[in-house]
């Protein structure tokens, strides 16, 4: 159990300094691997809860994927490091409102202010159905038969948002060559090249 | 049809298939390099290897210091001193060759009167160090004594061609 | 004293330690000794495709020759580039190596022989090989060198594409076993060699060797570091011991993903037969024989097919694997769902 506890503070105390470095430091490159540093904790900090699955899934989708991404997008840019610090205070009031913002939010969801117990009670019902049962096989349960609707109308949004970056970077554009991998594997070679017999002095007609 | 046949093709990956037991058959095939250290293959008698300086069967060093080499060496690797010696023939005191400008031309062996300077058959002769590739004049004449034989009979089998 | 012992290394946290740091080092060390047999297995291997001899000289067959390559890269001088982030530029490698060590915590060697027999043991594996990449992103960032950099941007690109498609590839499996634990996917699958999923998930199968070529950036995928064009890629400015653990890490990755594809597709520790001779051969012998033919499938397919062009590499990515695997996951759990055959219920 204090080894448990030991872990909890390192874990919780590594992520707060990363994601306090993630707006602190001075190169971008640096503020995304200190987030990604949080992510990992983060994820560390849910195997401690006991929610494997959540845990990885954490890894592989934030720092497998949107991560790297993140990365690529920063590294490719041209960021003037000075010229970044400049609007830091300009722009301090109105983050720590939308940091304020998020933070009541979460606080609401726990019910910590008034009456709340409607989430509580919600997650009491799902874990009494969930039991000691295997952690994919809980979410699944949970996800797939309480939360079906949110779930579906969720991946929805996505569908949409996904179908919109789509179609506003898609353009066709006019006299633009295209390769057509098929037509050229399969091209017969009658078509292609033709063996010509040449004369001794004749050259090719 | 021939969609058909274009389309089981692509998806059962018949040419790479096909290239992959192209190679698994060139696997089992003799080796065609030889076995290098242990193994090496022939060198023609005109190869130009390693520099020598060979000397007359008496033991008389064949270099009249004319400095005929040193004039054609295109990469000017070559550098000579000359003085008489007290029985007034005319040798060198020193004779350079740096090896790491020399570009294995020949033509030092064809610009010698005297079959001195000669390019012989070796050609394993990688050092360590940048400086042991600067040869000097002992260095010179003792490869020319280690490799007088192998030299010789090269240059007797090229005679009949010169 | 024997009970002394067993409690000594079962209860208390000292012994426990021990015993886990020995396992560690059980695995980690054949691992590192494999790693370097693997180099000269590939070069015998590509040499003998190109009617070549391949090492030969250092010990009987050249069989030392990874040994004095190493200790070659070892006694060199440690090159750090003065416009390079030095910590950055030293941490890069150690994460590449890191995490292609750290994953072999979960692969079963045998029925129970496995460090951390954890439940979601295939997540944490695809987690761990999607990480791979950031020891080469950081590396091509930190080098300030524009090959580097390429390499690195084209090794991101194609390493999370080709991610999404091992994704549902492992989905599809986990469909036909029903847990995410490798020794139940291990256990699912037995019987005779036709029984493991290869064979009723071929076309998953391919897709996921072709992907791990991808994921670990060999031929005819390796254009994060196509000598061609980028020199060596990431790879350009590192030197002695920071580029032996690149070298080290890459293939560790690659016996890896190998190690994955037994587990997933060839039935892990299983005998291909299932009856009395091959079943006397301990299941390691078979694991690790499985590990050895994909990896022979590997050098086979450098010495084999030639370089992808990028563009290419994408379309096949993103327009054929993703589809393909996508369409055959939907297939896959129509016919579990309505043949009645769908595990756990």
């Amino acid at each position: 159990m204090v080894l448990q506890a030991i872990a909890f503070y390192v874990f919780a105390f590594i992520t707060m300094a990363s994601g306090a470095m993630v707006v602190t430091s001075r190169n971008p490159i640096y503020s995304v691997l200190f987030l990604i540093l949080a992510f990992f904790n983060a994820a560390a900090l849910f195997l401690l809860l006991g929610a494997e699955f959540i845990a990885m899934i954490l890894v592989i989708v934030y720092v497998g994927a949107v991560a790297v991404l993140f990365l690529f997008v920063v590294m490719m840019l041209d960021i003037k490091i000075t010229a970044l610090r400049e609007g830091f205070l300009k722009y301090f009031p109105i983050g720590a409102l939308i940091g304020a913002a998020l933070l009541a939010e979460i606080l609401f969801a726990l019910g910590v202010f008034g009456s709340g117990s409607t989430t509580i009670t919600a997650l009491d019902r799902a874990g009494a159905r969930v039991g000691t049962m295997e952690n994919t096989r809980a979410i699944g349960q949970v996800l797939y038969t309480q939360y079906f609707y949110l779930f579906q109308a969720a991946g929805a949004v996505l569908l949409v948002a996904m179908i919109g970056a789509i179609v506003l970077t898609l353009r066709r554009r006019p006299g633009v060559r295209r390769q057509r991998i098929g037509e050229q594997l399969f091209r017969p070679k009658d078509q292609t090249i033709t063996v010509v017999k040449v004369p001794t002095r004749g050259g090719v007609s | 049809m021939a969609s058909l046949d274009r389309a089981a093709r692509s998806f059962l990956l018949s040419e790479v298939i096909a290239g992959f037991v192209l190679t698994l058959k060139y696997m089992f095939k003799p080796k065609v390099t030889v076995n290098y250290p242990y193994e090496k293959g022939p060198l023609g008698p005109r190869f130009r290897g390693e520099h020598a300086l060979r000397r007359y069967p008496n033991g008389e060093e064949r270099c009249i210091a004319c400095k005929l080499c040193e004039a054609i060496c295109p990469a000017q690797a070559i550098t000579i001193e000359a003085e008489p010696r007290e029985d007034g023939s005319r040798r060198t005191t020193r004779y350079d060759i740096d090896m790491t400008k020399c570009i294995y031309c020949g033509l030092c062996q064809e610009a010698c009167p005297v079959d001195a300077i000669v390019e012989g058959p070796n050609f394993e002769f990688s050092t360590e160090t940048r400086e042991e590739l600067m040869y000097n004049k002992e260095k010179l004449l003792a490869n020319g004594d280690r490799w007088e034989s192998e030299i010789a009979a090269n240059l007797q089998a090229d005679a009949a061609y010169r | 004293m024997y009970a002394d012992l067993i409690h000594f290394f079962t209860v208390n946290w000292l012994g426990q330690a021990i015993v886990i740091l020995a396992e560690c080092l059980l695995v980690t060390v054949p691992l590192l000794i494999a790693v370097a047999y693997m180099t000269y297995a590939d070069r015998k291997i590509w040499a003998s495709i190109q009617l070549r001899r391949g090492p030969n000289v250092v010990g009987p067959f050249g069989l030392l020759q990874p040994f004095a390559d190493g200790l070659k890269l070892v006694l060199k001088e440690t090159i750090v580039p003065s416009s390079a982030n030095t910590v950055l530029f030293l941490i890069a490698p150690m994460i590449t190596f890191m995490t292609a060590l750290i994953a072999w915590a979960v692969i079963p060697f045998n029925d129970g022989w496995v460090i951390a027999n954890i439940n979601v043991g295939i997540l944490y594996l695809f987690a761990i090989s999607s990480l791979g990449v950031y020891g080469i992103i950081i590396a091509g960032w930190a080098s300030n060198s524009k090959y580097a950099f390429l390499g690195a941007l084209r090794s991101a690109a194609q390493m999370v594409s080709y991610e999404v498609s091992i994704g549902f590839v492992l989905v599809t499996v986990l469909l036909c076993v029903g847990s995410l634990n490798l020794t139940k996917i291990v256990l699912a699958q037995s019987g005779w060699f036709w029984d493991w999923f290869w064979l009723p998930l071929l076309p998953m199968f391919v897709i996921f060797f072709v992907s791990a070529l991808a994921e670990t950036n060999r031929t005819p995928f390796d254009l994060p570091m196509s000598e061609a064009e980028l020199v060596q890629g990431f790879q350009t400015e590192y030197s002695s011991m920071p580029f032996a653990l690149f070298f080290l890490g890459e293939y560790a990755n690659m016996i890896l993903l190998s190690a994955m594809g037994a587990v997933l597709f060839l039935g892990g520790w299983m005998s291909p037969i299932p009856y009395a001779p091959f079943t006397w051969i301990p299941g390691l012998v078979w694991f690790v024989l499985k590990i050895a033919l994909l990896l022979f499938v590997f050098s086979w397919s450098k010495g084999t097919l030639p370089r992808y062009r990028y563009d290419q590499l994408m379309r096949l990515g993103w327009k054929v694997f993703l589809p393909v695997s996508l369409g055959w996951l939907v297939l896959t759990a129509a016919v579990l769902q309505f043949g009645g055959w769908l595990p756990g219920k």
